[in-house]
């Protein structure tokens, strides 16, 4: 066939210009390779320099210890039945270091030994055994294997963060802690865990006790009332411009306005969201309720276009046919047009609330860049939300916080993942109903 | 032919114009009951535009006036008072594509008599829908397949379903904008054999192209150009002597 049409194309007289038709496709081919090579080639970058810092960011390094919980540092006097403020004050670090300096083999008197031990622990041991003890005060005077955070410093060394090779006075940790640390690892005391604290820690100064807990509970607030928001007012209003407006000046006057909604750039919605949620509403400031509404308000214009092409797109004939048995204009729309026009819908809405979900700007307006301590309860606490929680973290000095921005980023990254899953999944059910 | 004819529909000097421009200029005609009224002209004659004045599917379209008056047994559709989904479940209407909902073929006949409430239980709309199917000539080929989606069906089996949920909603009049033009002559032949069928029950308005269609399924037939009715008749004299040279030049191919 093809040999036939060859000859049979070499005996035409005519010029048609095959040659020269053949290599621009093969040229426009080529550029699309390129382009794609290009971007594949900025994404793996990207993807790799984040998860090869950020993957760290999973594992804490532990200590486990054998405690002694000793009367005569926790309660000298044995006053702890009358006055239980005494438990409270107990001073627990020197317990837990105590423990370390047994294990190593330290003097009690080497007090700049003592020191440097003191740093290779994070300070939140200290409240985690007066938990314990509180909880349960009948363990005084026992000893108790407790599991605490390794301090930043070393935690950063022991996963290679911190190059060891330089010169003592112009590292963070020394040449005995090194030894230290590397005893304990051999032995099996010290160690990396998956870092659960991660997850849920709020904000801390020290970078081993902060996590995302507040970002996640505030970013997860943020969808719901977005999606709980705009997804019926965005639908309707775009039912309505698209079914039932007519055509005439001012709803063209809407529709250009709505177009350009949604290019405003998202630091504008943040200055909108303080000046009307805020100071004329009275809302509380950083509050996920805020955050969520500015939200709502960019995601607003790109459901409602997603959706009028989506209608747009439902073929006349099936409007056709509908009215034709005698359906009325809403049953037409809502039984017919809307299911057809339903994928479509859901795409734009995923777009929104990923653009939602990775916003940073519009949420440090309105307060929500915080240093917070507290799980929010309600949509009225202070919260953060993730990508602000990064450009946190980013902002830190401290080495540890470095590794765990990049972990941050692969937190929202899944997240984002996810969403865009579940709605792959979805428009496939409502495609399969067609 | 029965001596006793009955108007069912009526047009009196309608006009339909789309924003500036006019597609009918005063149209008077009637729809006899129980007969086949086929529309024949060249494109863009307004023979389907006379066709959707009557279920009003023209009010769907943004810009188009309809003036005069068209009757319904003696009632004006165009009227206040007169509600236009009422007015549809009377007047049915088949599209030149076929045009099936992406549901299952059930659903698709269901849909009519279930938004009208026609079936008081599960039962009654079964019954609906299968003798449905049974007169558009469809339940033998799809009885097994009634939960497959409508669109799955043949081109020709897609037009017969349409006619179906038409017929689904007892109708009194149903109209049909060139039902066979996207079929093939097999499917084309069924659906005629059908529309004479039909005619027993239904009063039918047809908009057709094909000389043949019309010479075959009518008894009468009106014939437009340009927006005005040239000549209506007996489907016989507009054949064999048509008055206008008009009508004898495109019946015969001289245009169109």
């Amino acid at each position: 066939m093809n040999c036939f049409s060859k000859s049979y194309l070499k005996s035409l007289p005519r010029d048609i210009r095959l040659k020269q038709r053949y290599r621009a496709e093969k040229r426009f081919r080529a550029y699309g390779y390129t382009a794609i090579g290009i971007g594949v080639f900025f994404l793996t970058a990207l993807l790799w320099s984040i998860f090869s810092q950020g993957y760290t960011a999973f594992w804490q390094t532990s200590i486990t210890l054998p405690v002694k919980l000793d009367v005569a540092v926790i309660d000298p006097q044995n006053r702890r039945d009358k006055n239980p403020q005494i438990l409270i004050t107990a001073n627990y670090p020197v317990l837990i270091r105590n423990a370390l300096a047994e294990k190593l083999g330290i003097a009690i008197d080497d007090y700049i030994g003592l020191r440097e031990l003191n740093h290779m622990i994070s300070p939140s041991a200290g409240i985690k055994l007066r938990k314990m003890v509180l909880d349960n005060p009948q363990i005084i005077g026992s000893t108790q294997s407790l599991t605490v955070l390794a301090g930043a410093d070393i935690d950063s060394a022991f996963k290679g963060k911190i190059n060891l090779t330089v010169s003592e006075i112009s590292r963070k940790i020394s040449n005995r802690q090194i030894k230290w640390m590397y005893k304990l690892a051999a032995e099996g005391s010290l160690y990396k865990a998956f870092n659960t604290g991660l997850f849920i820690f709020a904000s801390s100064s020290r970078p081993e006790t902060s996590g995302l807990g507040v970002a996640l509970i505030g970013s997860f607030y943020m969808i719901l009332i977005v999606l709980m928001f705009s997804l019926p007012i965005g639908v309707a209003t775009a039912i309505y411009l698209e079914e039932y407006a007519r055509k005439n000046r001012f709803t063209d006057l809407i529709e250009i306005n709505i177009n350009n909604l949604a290019a405003v750039p998202s630091i504008v919605f943040g200055l909108l969201g303080v000046s009307v949620f805020i100071n004329f509403f009275g809302l509380p400031r950083s509050s996920s309720l805020v955050g969520g509404l500015v939200l709502t308000l960019m995601t607003l214009p790109i459901i409602i276009i997603a959706t009028r092409s989506a209608l747009r797109a439902v073929p006349i004939s099936i409007r056709s046919a509908a009215l034709g048995v005698g359906a009325s204009k809403i049953q037409m729309v809502f039984q017919h047009v809307l299911p057809l026009a339903a994928p479509g819908i859901l795409t734009g809405t995923v777009i929104g609330l990923t653009r939602a979900l990775g916003e940073t700007a519009p949420l440090l307006l309105i307060g929500m860049v915080a240093f917070i301590a507290n799980y929010p309860r309600t949509l009225m606490d202070p919260a953060t939300a993730l990508p602000v929680q990064i450009y946190m973290w980013a902002n830190e000095s401290e080495r540890a916080f470095i590794e765990r921005t990049s972990g941050a980023i692969i937190v929202l990254l899944m997240f984002l993942a996810v969403i865009n899953t579940i709605a792959v999944l979805l428009r496939r059910r409502f495609e399969q109903h067609r | 032919m029965s001596s006793e004819l009955k108007i069912k529909m009526c047009g009196l000097d309608v006009k339909v114009s789309y924003g500036k421009k006019r597609a009918l200029h005063g149209i008077t005609l009637n729809i006899l009951e129980n007969k086949v009224t086929a529309l024949i002209g060249p494109s863009g004659c307004g023979k389907s535009t006379f066709l959707r004045c009557l279920n009003r599917m023209n009010d769907t379209i943004e810009g188009a006036l309809v003036t005069g008056k068209i009757l319904l047994d003696e009632e004006d559709i165009y009227d206040s008072s007169v509600d236009v989904v009422e007015l549809r479940a009377r007047v049915g209407m088949v599209f030149q594509k076929p045009n099936p909902f992406p549901k299952s073929v059930y659903e698709n006949v269901a849909y009519g008599p279930r938004i009208h409430g026609l079936a008081k239980s599960r039962v009654a709309l079964n019954e609906i829908v299968e003798q449905s199917l049974v007169k558009a000539g469809l339940f033998s080929e799809v009885k097994d397949r009634l939960h497959d989606v409508g669109t799955s069906l043949s081109g020709g089996q897609q037009q017969r379903l349409c006619i179906a949920r038409a017929i689904a909603v007892s109708p009194e009049v149903i109209l049909m904008d060139e039902p066979c033009s996207a079929l093939d002559p097999i499917a084309t032949a069924k659906i005629e054999e059908l529309i004479d069928d039909l005619r027993r029950n239904y009063t039918i308005a047809i908009v057709t192209h094909s000389m043949q269609q019309a010479a075959r399924v009518s008894q009468f037939t009106a014939m437009f150009h340009l927006g005005n009715l040239v000549e209506v008749g007996t489907t016989d004299t507009i054949f064999t002597s048509p008055q206008e040279r008009r009508t004898q030049d495109y019946i015969t191919g001289r245009f169109g």
